[in-house]
Order: C-alpha cells, then structure tokens, then sequence
C-alpha cells in the first residue's frame, strides 16, 4: 500500500492539464498541443511506475488488502436523514489485475491520441481542455471501487465525448454526438437504477458495529452483507436480482457494443476526427467488458452462471454478424467499426466461458484489441489527412507509393486477422481454449471460429482494394509517413509484436485476480437454501 | 555432439533466417546490397543443418532430443487445475532430415533467385520474404508440440501471401495471394479446433504428452469417436496447406509468384508441410481416420493428374502434378506407408524443385513466356536446363535409377498391400492410374518445351541457356534424384540408409481396436524399441505386392511415356483430335473440373451476399428500430408539448384568467374606505356566528 495518492494522481492528472489550458491564452495552440502530449506522457510513465511497482500475487477482485495502491476515505457521510439512515460514499480507489491492464491501455492509447491530435487546428483550447477531461473519466473508471464513484467517472466520460464528436466531427456529426450520447445515456439509466437497488440490498458493518448502506462494490460482493429484505438479496423471496442483472448487463452491453445495440458504434466513428475514434475504439468500448467483469460478475455470480449460455450467444453473434457486415462495408472506417464488433465478440465468448484461460483471454483481447483498433483508425487517418476521403474503392495500389506505412498496415491487418507472433492472436486462442473447454457453449464456440475466416476475408479484401493492384494515378503524389506518424505508429507495432511473442508480460498481470475472480464467481452462493442459513 | 549443442544447433539455424529477414527489411532500403547477407545467412544456416543432421546420425541415431520452456502460465486455474503452455523443440531423424532438405532448397533458391530476379524493383525485399518464409518452415520442422505448429504454420501462410503477390500491381497476383491465404484459413480452423479437442482434454499441446495418454487408453473426452474426429480435423490443416481435394485450387492460382518462389514453396517445402503434420500426428490416426486420408489423397492425385493433363501453362502443369503427388504422400500415409510417403516428401522435394527452377530458367529465356505450345525446340539452346528438366521428368514418371522410382515404387506397393488387407481395391487403382498420367504429362511437357521445332521464332532467336547461378542450383537438384544418395540397390529402396536406419514406422498409440488389424506390431519387444510395428500379415502382403506393384509401375509409366511420344514427338495421333472428340472430358479437364465456378457461385456469393443482405439489415432494421424509437421519443415530446401548451398551460391561464374575472368582479367591494370595510367585517362575523352555532 503506497502512502502516495499515484492513483488520484494519475487519474486527475488531465484535469490538472485541462485547468491550465483553460488559462492559457487561445493564440498558442502549439504550447497547448505541447503540453497535453505532455500531460499523457506524464501518465505513461506513471502507469508504468504502477507497473514497476505492481503485485504480481495479489489478487484483488473482492478482497480490500489484496487491493494494491488503495486510497480510501469518507467522501460523503451524512448520518441520520430520516428513514434513509446513514449516506455514505468512499472515495475508493484501487486496481487489481483487472484494471492494470486497462490502465496502461489508457495511458498509452490517450498519449498517442494526443500526438494524432496534432493536425486538430478548430479551437485547439476547447479540443484539447474536453480531451483531458475524457482522459480523466477514463481513467477513473478503471481505478473505482466505489460503485457511485464509477458511476460519477462513468457518466464524466460521456459529456467531452458528446462535445468532442458533435464540434469536431465529420459532415453528420450532430446526429453521430446525439446518437452516442443519448444510446449511452439510456443505458446509464439502468446502471444507476441497479446501483441504487443494489445500495438499499447491502449493508457495510462500520467499526462502531452499525449497519449502514454502502456503495462500495466490495461489501456488495458478499453475499453476507445483504439484508433479507432487501429488493436485490437472494434472501428475499420477490428478488428483482435476475432482472437487475440484465438491466446492468444491458447498460454495459451497450458500450462494447453488443448485438443489437451497436449501431452508434459506425456512426460515431465515421463523424469522429482520427484521434477520438482512436480513444472510441481503443479505451470506451472496453468500459462495457470491464464493467461486466468487475461488476456483473462478483455482484452477481448467481445469475452470471445461469446465464453463461446466452451471453456466450452473443458473443458468437457478435463474432460472426460483426465479421459479415464488416465484409460488405465500402468505406474504411465503418470497416474498422464493425471489425470491433466482431473482435470484441471475443472478449464476450472468453468471458462467457468462466473458465482461466477464457477470461484471460477475453482481458487480454480487451488490452489488444485497445492497440490494434487504435492501431487501425490512425491507418486511416493517415490516408483520410492525404487524400480526405475513405471510400474503399476509391484508392488502389497505394503500396506502391507509399511502402512504409504499407509495411506498418500489413502489421496492423495481420494483427486483427489475428496472426501469431502478434497480440491478438495470443488472445483469440485463449478465448476459444477457454470456451471450447465448457460443455455448454462448445458448439457456439466452433460456430465462433468462422470469425477467424471471414475476419481475413474483409481484411485481406480491404488491403488488396487500397494497397495492390495498379496505382490510381490520382494518388501518384501522395507522401510516405512523416516523423509524427512514425510516433504514433512504432510504439503500437512494438506492443503488438512484443505481446504476441512474449503475453507473459501482460497475463502474468491478471492471472491471479482472474483466477480468483473465475474462482469466486464459480462458487459464491446467493441463496438461503444452500448458505447454511 | 552433446545434446544442448544440438538443441542450441537448431535454435540457432531457426533464427538465423529471421535476422537476415529483420536486417534486410529495416535496412534493405538504405543499403540494397544486404540481399547478400541474406543468401550468405542461409548458406550458413545450410552448413549448420548439416553438421547437425551428422551429429544426429552420428550419436543418437534412435534417441529424440527435446528440450521445452513455458511460454504461458496460467497457475492453479479453478476446476482446471496448472495450466501451462509449452513451446518446445524436439529433434528426431525427421526433423534432422527435413532441416537439411528445407535450408538446402531454400538456399539454392536464394543463389538463383540473385539472377533470375534480378533488375525487379523490390529486390531485397524479396530476400527478406524468402528469409521469413524460411524461418517460418523451419519452425514447422522443429516443433514438439501442436501450437507452435499451428503458429508457424500460419507465419508460411503470411509468408506465402506475401511472396505469390510480391508483384501485387497485377490483379491476378494479389487474387491469388488472397485465395491462398483464405482458403488455406478453412483448413486451420478444422486444424484448429482439432487442436482444441486435444487441449481441452490432454490440458497439452505436446505431442509426445498426448500420444502418451492416448497409448494409456486414456481418450479424447473418452470415445474413439472423438479421436477420429480430432485425427482427421487436424488433417484438415493439411488438407489446406498441402492442397489437397476440396482444397487444392489455391495452388494453381500461387503460380502468380515469382517462379524460384514456387519452387521453394509450392513445390518443395510449403505444401509439404501438410504431409509432414500428418507425419507428426501418424500414430494417433484411427482406422477410419486413416482411411478418409487415404481416400482424399488417392482421390487428390487423380484430380490433379487429370487436370495435369491438358494445361497449357508450364507452371499450370508443374503446379497441378505438385498437388498430385501431394495426393500421393497423403494417401501413402492414409495406408499405412508412413516412410515411403516421408521418402517421397524428400525426393519429390528436390526433383520438383529442379523443374519448377528449370521452367524459371526456361521462361526467363523466353522473356516470360509460359504456354508451352509456343515452346519447342529449347533443347539446343538451353542444354543443362534440358538434361536436368529430363532428369527430374525421369524421376517423377517412376523411371528406375532415379530417385522417384524408389519413393512412389514403395508408396504403390503400399496401396496393393492396403487393397489385400483390407479390400479397398480402388485406392491402388487409382494410384496406377495415376503413376500413368503422371509419366505421359511430364512428357508431354518436356516434349512440347524442349523437343521439335521452335514454334515462337523471335524468342527462340533471342532464347538462351541461363548464367551459371540458375543453372549450378539446377544441376544440384538433378543429382540429387539419382538413387544413390537414397539406395545402393536401385530397384530395392528397403536396402538403403534411408529406410533402413534413417526413418521407421512408428508405433501407433490409439487403441488396438480401432486401429487397423495389420498395424498391429508384431512383436512386443518392437513397441519397446519403437521399430517396425507392422504385423505378420502386413509384412507378407507387403512382400507379396513388392514385385507386382514394381513390374505394374513400370507398365503404366512406360505406357504413359510412349503414348506421350505418339502424340508430341512422332505424331503418330493426334491430340487436337482427340480433343475434339472427347469435347466434353478435355473441356471438364482444361476447366479443372469447374470447381472454381462451383466455389465461386457458392461458397463466394453466398458469403457475399449474405454479407450484403446483413448490412442491409443492419442498417435498415437493427439501426431503424434505433432511429424509430428516437423519432418515437420526439413525437411524444411533440404531443406532450401540445398538450403541455394546450391543456395544461391553457388551465393554468384559465385560473389566471378566472382569477382576474373574480378579481374584476369583486374590485367593486373595494371602495377604500374603512368605514365600509367595519360593516363587511360586522357582517361577516355575525354570519359566521350563525353559521358555526350548530357545533
């Protein structure tokens, strides 16, 4: 337990950059460019501080002292309003192997954004002050162990985003910002309404021996701690735990985006400038899974086994309906999208499959598909900043003209196409090892693999459409990739071939808290008859 | 030679060809003469394969050396128990064999390819793709264990994408290398889920582990069933790689590459790579499995030899008898023939890549031209190339003293003794009739190129024999299909080093009754020392078909030859005739059984236009009913605006309105004086009094 606040500090780091943009004056766009990328390196480094300093062994998930780097202290404690009893909030932070990966995810993915954000030149101070303030809410997210604090980072997310699709977005990007923010809106609802039913189920022992309502997920996870009349308790006979479930499972599934509800997905990253489809892609999407997993899961492990199946439906659903929508798209970005369907179809079927491997894998997906969709999106930034259209058909024998960044988007295809010796790879097979290991989902897990085959098929479509054949002569002048781009795009190729060859690195991360976290939710019972009450 | 010098031996002879790829590729641009180190990397890897193959030989001829790490740790997974991934080496005589094979093949397609290529635009970085390719199939050769099987196989398949659309301006090229890479993707994901039947039960990708287990009667989720399954899904992958029938039509497509690229990877070792799986996984085939190989290999062979026949393309027919004689190895196996048909591997391996480098030197003499029929007459002007050519013709039509005699001399002999033993007569039938086709199109082609008259003047004229990098490789090649590297008894391949000590049937490990009866060992102390293992009834009828089946082949390969010097060389028939004649079999043939087509209007279209039908769906319905409910929203907001204006806002100012009307009528009572105001209160106050007496 370090003395020192690094988790707030790497989280409200942004909102230190935000607050001194705000008083910079808005004729030095070039100091305030400067300083974000500064202010998302400084996270980069403290992430891998966190790193250095992080504990293998310990395992998180639902026990406080295994918790590493934790802060915590009351926030709001108002004792005694009438029949409410005791409000109480706890400024809880920690990570475990769930959220470290998350983490240096975020850091990385928001630092390179910040480069790509370079060619913004529409009020840089705006872009730049709402940016930081998205980083923020990302990052909070990942650290929260407080159930309203998360809420409060969740919904800190949606505001910049709102802002930063619908002011610097592409022709139709009032609907895009609309759409997201209303679809994300709506499934925040239910995650508050579950938050609050779960606030009046559950109660925290304090140290004087009182009983009070509590956000904090941990006591929410014991099964001990929920009152027999409270509406989400298992004791209670008329539990509403089952449809709270879903209601929860539907506000996350909302953000991965699942089957049926992605359709925000291809529109928000069409009208999104480069660098924020890039956060879209590399850090929002995996809000959803990471809710789930240390939410849905451990609050409810009950329902989460009865419904292992279904979810691993969607999965497959996703994996296969993904790929095939991906295989009819005309223009780059809508591809990538619906390629993130697809891949996060994945995460859903490893999760699904509650064993080790499965849900490491489905972390490790969530961790590679962060760099390789990110990967993906500043591809086409590069070919829209030159030529400013992304219609598949509209290029052609691009490798030609510009070999270097052919080379780089060779590297990022075959990584989505998900070939070893690269990141993805290492992820997809733990997904399907871990899957096609349970009985119940073997089938949905063999359909799945047809993921694998069409997801080379739009791939390698896609490359042969721009890249080979004979050059389009309009294109005959194009520029190889500068130095910028070169930032942007070596780190994530290092990632991504580093992972790929050598994954210890990162599953050597989570392995214990998803052990302890597939253990748990394996075995946790939320029920009178068989709790030896 | 101590163990840990061989297993660092092979690592180091693993790597070398991925730094020369690294090197080449990072630098290749700024000092373009690093293709050099490119080729002397290889020469070194070369040397270091065989001092490897002899310290083998030399000191463990009988015993494997393996040495593993952990690659992934998963810890005291819940319900599992330890989980671990382990990648890992394991040198056998094999893998000894295949070493020297790919690095020698892979070199001398480097010399070559230093002319041949010479003048393209990208020419380092084609050496760096040869590096990476090598590197990937030197990786299948080393493996232990499944995974890393499945993942260098898919670094050949990226490796082969790469180098068949390395000229990818032209549209066909960049086809082909999309074909290739997702048709062979069907064949491992069947591969791949057969890995997963094996890991979810053994908890290991390793072979030696698994087949330990299935040896123990400890089965796949404990059926036979599933053992089958799992035998022939991991076939699949060979089914892919190694082009075999359903999925061969990649193969021909691949020719679109540079023409040393074929023969080092659609000829030599690539597509061997399939055959060298079902190698791997021999001892753990079932019967039945055993015998769908052995089908889809027979039934291979005969497809390709009868499309073989009638291409036009000189790279068409090499490609389409490439996938034959794959068909031939993968039946071979399916019989029970396991050391002919790795026998066949290596010889096959060094007699096609002699053609497919001599049809290099021979397009490259003809400024790329590849239809045969404006060949012809080639034999004077490109001497070495021809003899060579013919060498390797010899070898493959099963002509004796040549190398392919003995291989497919053993794998026919096999079929016969298969036919006997088990009463599957069609497989040997097809097998010679095979052995037939082959020899009278491999002559057909060295015909039609080298013998008559020139029939495409102008370059015939400028046509010349290739500079002594494309022929030395050419020369080497030929040599080595000469029986006396393999036998010193050339009509006997059981008398030679190869099959005697170098390669031995194995023991198979599933259970006895799912094996076939005659692969049953014969003596227990056999399964000890893991020699022979065939029983007594195998090795008679395989003694009873040794001569049949060698006098039969010398039938039908000499019946093959005459017919295709009746035809080409004395002109004695006529084959435009006989085309003409049978319309209907030439066009099936020329077409390739249409399968193509038949793919084309299936499995493409309805991918495709599923896809279609999907997005539309998505856009129309799923996202519609999203746009729906927003317009919902908005026309309720709308009514309820109304109704708020209306109604709700309209009681609002009828009471305001009501008010003031009361207001007005009443002001009246207002007079200001307080007089007035005394008599109201008063009044009130009495009626009030009144009022309220009752209670």
């Amino acid at each position: 337990m370090s003395e020192f606040p690094i988790l707030s500090l790497i989280t409200f780091l942004p909102v230190l950059g935000m607050i001194i943009i705000l008083f910079l004056p808005k004729e030095q766009p070039k100091t305030i460019k400067y300083l974000s990328i500064a202010i998302t390196g400084l996270q980069v480094i403290m992430a891998f501080v966190l790193l250095a300093n992080y504990n293998y062994g310990a395992a998180g998930i639902n026990e406080e002292n295994s918790f590493q780097f934790v802060e915590k202290f009351r926030w709001i404690h108002i004792t005694g309003i009438s029949w409410l009893g005791t409000v109480k909030v706890d400024y809880f932070l920690g990570i475990d192997g769930l959220s470290m990966p998350m983490i240096l995810l975020t850091a990385i993915v928001s630092f390179i954004a910040a480069l790509s954000s370079w060619t913004i030149d529409k009020s840089v101070k705006g872009y730049f002050a709402l940016f930081l303030l998205l980083d923020t809410g990302m990052m909070g997210v990942f650290v929260a162990l407080d159930f309203f604090l998360f809420y409060i980072f969740w919904e800190l997310m949606l505001l910049p985003m709102y802002f930063l699709i619908g002011i610097w977005g592409g022709p139709r990007k009032e609907y895009a910002a609309i759409k997201f923010f209303i679809y994300t809106l709506f499934g925040s609802v239910f995650i508050l309404l579950v938050m609050i039913g779960l606030y009046f189920s559950a109660t925290e022992t304090l140290a004087d021996g009182s009983k009070v309502f509590t956000f904090n997920m941990l006591v929410m996870m014991n099964p001990a701690n929920y009152n027999s009349d409270g509406i989400l308790s298992a004791f209670n006979p008329n539990n509403l735990r089952f449809i709270a479930y879903i209601a929860l499972f539907a506000g996350f599934a909302i953000k991965i985006p699942m089957f049926p509800f992605h359709t925000w997905l291809p529109d928000a990253h069409v009208e999104a400038p480069t660098p924020i489809s890039v956060i879209l892609a590399g850090v929002l999407l995996k809000m959803g899974t990471y809710g789930i997993l240390r939410v849905s899961y451990p609050i409810f492990p009950d329902i989460t086994r009865d419904l292992m199946w279904y979810i691993a439906l969607f999965g497959m659903i996703n994996i296969i309906y993904g790929a095939l929508v991906a295989l009819a798209q005309k223009d780059f970005k809508k591809l990538i999208a619906y390629s993130s369907v697809s891949h996060m179809g994945y995460v859903l079927l490893g999760m699904a499959s509650l064993t080790t491997a499965g849900v490491n894998g489905a972390i490790f997906q969530m961790f590679n598909h962060g760099t390789i969709t990110a990967m993906l999106f500043l591809i086409v930034g590069v070919v829209y900043d030159r030529t400013h259209t992304r219609g598949l058909n509209d290029f052609g024998g691009l490798a030609a003209q510009m070999p270097v960044y052919t080379g780089f988007v060779t590297v990022a295809f075959f990584a989505a196409i998900g070939l070893p010796s690269m990141s993805g790879f290492v992820s997809e097979a733990l997904v399907f090892i871990g899957a096609f290991g349970v009985d119940s989902i073997r089938v949905l897990t063999m359909i799945s693999t047809l993921g694998i085959l069409l997801g080379a098929g739009y791939m390698l479509w896609t490359l042969q459409r721009v890249f080979f054949g004979p050059l389009n002569e309009k294109w005959a002048s194009l520029n190889d990739l500068d130095k910028r781009e070169y930032a942007m795009l070596i780190p994530l190729s290092v990632i991504i071939i580093f992972l790929g060859v050598y994954p210890s690195a990162m599953l050597d991360l989570m392995n214990t808290s998803v052990n302890s976290l597939v253990n748990f939710v394996s075995i946790t019972l939320h029920s009178t008859t068989l709790s030896g009450f | 030679m101590s163990e840990s010098l061989l297993i660092n031996l092979s690592i180091i002879i693993l790597f070398l060809p991925l730094l020369g790829f690294s090197i080449v590729v990072l630098l290749g641009k700024r000092f373009p003469k690093l293709y050099l180190l490119e080729v002397g990397i290889l020469g070194i890897a070369l040397l270091l394969s065989v001092a490897l193959l002899l310290g083998k030989f030399t000191n463990y001829m009988t015993n494997d050396i393996v040495a593993s790490f952990t690659w992934i740790t998963m810890g005291n997974a819940p319900l599992v128990g330890s989980l671990n991934i382990e990648l890992g080496i394991k040198i056998d005589n094999i893998t000894a064999i295949m070493l020297v094979v790919v690095n020698l093949i892979s070199f001398l397609v480097h010399v070559y390819s230093i002319e041949y290529m010479r003048g393209d635009k990208r020419y380092t970085r084609y050496f760096a793709y040869l590096g990476i390719f090598t590197f990937s199939m030197l990786g299948i050769v080393l493996t232990h264990n499944l995974l890393m099987m499945y993942i260098f196989w898919e670094l050949v398949g990226v490796s082969s994408f790469l180098l068949i659309g390395f000229w990818f301006e032209k549209k066909s090229a960049a086809d082909a290398a999309k074909k290739a890479f997702i048709v062979n993707r069907i064949g491992d994901i069947g591969m791949f889920i057969g890995i997963l039947i094996l890991f979810t039960h053994y908890k290991t990708f390793t072979f030696d582990l698994i087949f330990q287990q299935i040896a123990d009667g400890n089965l796949p989720f404990g059926s036979d069933a599933w053992l089958t399954a799992a035998g022939i899904l991991v076939f699949m992958g060979a089914v892919g790689k190694s082009a075999q029938f359903p999925l061969h039509v990649w193969l021909p497509d691949a020719m679109e590459g540079p023409t040393p690229v074929s023969a080092l990877i659609h000829a030599a070792t690539m597509v061997a790579a399939g055959v060298y799986l079902v190698v791997r996984i021999f001892v753990m085939l079932t019967a039945d499995a055993m015998l769908v190989i052995a089908v889809v290999g027979a039934f291979t062979a005969l497809v390709a030899a009868t499309i073989a026949l009638t291409q036009n393309d000189i790279k068409k027919v090499l490609a389409y008898s490439t996938v034959s004689q794959l068909g031939y190895m993968v039946m071979s196996l399916g019989v029970g023939a396991y050391a002919f048909a790795f026998f066949h591997l290596v010889t096959h391996a060094f007699f096609k890549a002699c053609l497919f480098l001599g049809s290099g030197s021979v397009i490259h003499a003809m400024h790329h031209e590849q239809d045969i029929r404006n060949m012809g007459g080639l034999r004077k002007k490109m001497p070495i190339t021809y003899y060579t050519f013919l060498v390797s013709t010899l070898a493959i039509s099963g002509v004796p003293f040549f190398s392919g005699f003995l291989s497919k001399d053993g794998i026919l002999a096999g079929t016969l003794a298969f036919g006997k033993l088990t009463g599957h007569w069609l497989i040997p039938l097809m097998a010679f009739t095979v052995a037939a086709l082959t020899a009278f199109y491999m002559f057909r082609l060295v015909i039609l190129t080298f013998h008559g008259k020139p029939k495409d003047h102008h370059k015939f004229e400028h046509a010349h024999e290739s500079p002594f990098v494309m022929t030395a490789p050419l020369v080497l090649l030929a040599v080595l299909s000469i029986f006396i590297w393999y036998t010193p008894n050339p009509i006997a391949p059981d008398a030679g080093w190869f099959m005697k000590t170098w390669v031995k049937t194995p023991v198979q490990v599933t259970p006895l009754e799912s094996r076939f009866n005659f692969m049953q060992p014969s003596r227990e102390e056999a399964k000890v020392h893991g020699e022979v293992v065939h029983s007594v009834e195998y090795s008679e009828a395989i003694h009873w078909a040794h001569y049949p089946a060698m006098l039969l082949s010398l039938i039908v390969a000499g019946l093959g030859i005459l017919i295709a010097f009746m035809f080409y060389q004395w002109k004695k028939l006529n084959a435009d005739k006989l085309a003409v004649k049978l319309q209907l079999l030439y066009n099936f043939s020329l077409n390739k059984w249409y399968l193509d087509e038949a793919y084309d209007a299936t499995a493409v279209h309805g991918t495709l236009g599923s896809s279609k039908m999907l997005a539309w769906f998505d856009n129309k319905i799923i996202d519609g009913i999203v746009n729906g409910s927003a317009w919902v929203t908005r026309f309720t907001s709308k009514l309820s605006g109304l109704f708020d204006t209306f109604v709700v806002d309209g009681l609002v100012n009828f009471s305001a309105f009501f008010s003031g009307f009361i207001g007005l009528s009443f002001k009246r009572l207002q007079t200001g004086k307080v007089q007035t105001y005394i008599v109201y209160v008063v009044f009130a106050v009495i009626f009030l009094l009144l009022f309220l007496k009752p209670f």
